[in-house]
């Protein structure tokens, strides 16, 4: 018998988390300049497409499927193929979850992990080589990771090592989403290499209202991504709700605070960011803490990528909107901080080391992160030579400069591209390309 | 005939219209520019990176008058346009050599 108020929460919460990918288009596609902002906010939706078609296919099964050979590293692709033989209502007298309403919570997160690698390549990324890599980087990456991260054990089936046998605490993706999405970004960002002009032209956000609409967007989706983590709705998903709230608020004027003392402005761009530090910090501890952990964690994690973002100037890789700074810092800040100021108080019931805990929890937190980071970036560096070796990954010289836009996607953002270092040429000089092409088809 | 064009900062551009409109100027062309004189640009920060900008924003706007009415226009422009500061703008005159009204054809003065 299905439980009727729990499943109408998941179904919300998993539509809540699907607007959290177009929110971070506009929250990227403000951040980039006037003359790749579509190519930008097409990452996002391209992992959309591509992503909720694999997940049905085989990605549901690779992550929740039986462990293949209990080892706990990935599910049996085949068992639940094409999603086959859950559409029937299996759940039990005494009320549950359908497992329909699961897959479709679970797939919105496998398509904004994808997503938000996006972030560190852009302006000069092929849209085709992207959606290559979304594809084979969800199959080899996230959801083996999503395996061992968020498949429990049942009465007859094996789930992933992290959760079961590590018994590291990662409520909602810390480590899957964001540590797996930021190392990959830094792994990218080193296969593709600097935008031309990176550190001596201006390339500043061209539309910062966008950016802030989408982190609104983002933080209200994140609602369904945590609170609705719980898979219920109960006790949990209220106290994860509450912690998702304050822990982001905190955030922000951490954030703010140091661009305040380092800058001399507190600025909207430092908001935004600071809400999304907030959140991807919360994000594995939103069940483990109290709200004040909550609001320590938001704090030091709004005020430590504040920090991080200059990094990439000093050790000279193109983070272009700071995946590394925000989701890899701030996913490690967070996954760690449960080893300190967990308590058994929250729902999931185990003390940090500022609660008496000792270590115990501390090394198995520490464990648990490196293991994907280390396992992202790797597979991810390989995945991104290996495109850059056969099919090309990133855009010729003349497309960057002329910008993206035009080049590949045959469009411009706007009407009147600014002359503030945003390419005002961009429109004419792709039209140009574009007859050059006719011109050769005709002689052709 | 001659073509006044003033280089102004944008917020005074309402006072330089109505400055003209009440010397009876029939028409002017407005468009917004970016550029440099001693005023220079200024810096923006985004996540802590600091940019230059060099360019400020101005508007530019262009009148043609006869001969007789140049020196009245560039007077009025201005003053109505002065504020004192660095970055006020510049207004120039030059020479035109035809001009023509194109619904009518006419030519010189009585295209104006």
């Amino acid at each position: 018998m299905v439980n009727t108020g729990d499943t109408a929460w998941i179904l919300t919460s998993a539509a809540l988390v699907l607007l959290m990918t177009p929110g971070l288009a506009l929250f990227y596609g403000g951040m980039v300049r006037a003359k790749s902002v579509l190519n930008m906010m097409m990452m996002s939706f391209g992992a959309l497409a591509l992503i909720s078609v694999l997940w049905v296919l085989y990605g549901y099964s690779i992550a929740f499927g039986d462990s293949v050979g209990g080892a706990g590293l990935l599910g049996d692709p085949l068992e639940y193929f094409g999603l086959n033989g859950l559409m029937e209502d299996a759940t039990s007298e005494a009320g549950g979850l359908p497992v329909m309403a699961f897959v479709g919570f679970q797939a919105v997160f496998a398509i904004i992990t994808v997503a938000l690698i996006s972030g560190a390549i852009a302006d000069r990324a092929r849209f085709g080589a992207w959606m290559v890599f979304a594809g084979i980087w969800a199959t080899i990456v996230y959801f083996p990771v999503a395996h061992w991260v968020f498949a429990f054990d049942g009465d007859d089936v094996i789930g992933g090592w992290i959760a079961n046998d590590l018994a590291a605490l990662d409520f909602a993706g810390g480590t899957a989403v964001h540590i797996n999405a930021g190392a990959a970004g830094l792994a990218l960002a080193l296969v593709l290499g600097k935008r031309r002009g990176f550190g001596r032209e201006a390339m500043r956000p061209h539309n910062l209202p966008l950016v802030m609409i989408g982190a609104g967007l983002l933080w209200f989706g994140w609602f369904g991504f945590n609170a609705g983590s719980s898979l219920a709705a109960n006790n949990t998903a209220a106290v994860a709700w509450v912690n998702t709230l304050v822990a982001t608020g905190a955030a922000i004027l951490g954030w703010l605070l140091v661009e305040k003392m380092r800058d001399g402005h507190s600025t909207s761009l430092g908001a935004a960011s600071g809400v999304v530090a907030g959140l991807v910090a919360i994000t594995p501890a939103c069940n483990a803490v109290s709200p004040i952990g909550a609001i320590i964690i938001g704090a030091i994690a709004g005020a430590l990528c504040a920090l991080a973002v200059g990094l990439k100037y000093k050790l000279g890789y193109d983070d272009s909107l700071d995946v590394v700074g925000v989701h890899l810092v701030g996913g490690l800040w967070g996954t760690i901080a449960i080893g300190f100021l967990g308590t058994a108080a929250a729902p999931s019931g185990v003390d940090g080391l500022f609660y008496g805990g000792g270590v115990d929890q501390l090394w198995r937190q520490v464990v648990g992160a490196a293991a994907v980071l280390a396992f992202s970036f790797v597979l991810t560096l390989v995945i991104g030579f290996a495109i850059q070796k056969t099919m090309g990954f990133r855009l010729t010289e003349d497309d960057e400069v002329t910008g993206i836009d035009t080049v590949v996607h045959a469009e411009s953002g706007y009407d009147f591209a600014s002359l503030g270092g945003s390419g005002s040429t961009a429109p004419l000089a792709g039209q140009a390309r574009a007859e050059a092409r006719n011109t050769e088809r005709t002689l052709a | 005939m001659k073509l006044v064009t003033a280089i102004v900062k944008p917020f005074k551009l309402d006072d330089v219209k109505n400055a003209l409109e009440l010397i009876g100027i029939a028409g002017l062309t407005v468009s917004e520019v970016q550029g440099f004189g001693r005023q220079r640009g200024h810096t923006e920060v985004y996540r802590g990176a600091e940019y230059q900008v060099d360019f400020v924003p101005k508007v530019r706007i262009e009148v043609v008058v006869s001969e007789l009415d140049a020196a009245r226009v560039v007077d009025a422009v201005v003053e109505a346009a002065s504020t004192g500061q660095i970055g006020d703008g510049k207004v120039w005159v030059t020479t035109i050599d035809e001009i023509v009204r194109v619904r009518t054809g006419e030519r010189g003065d009585d295209a104006l």
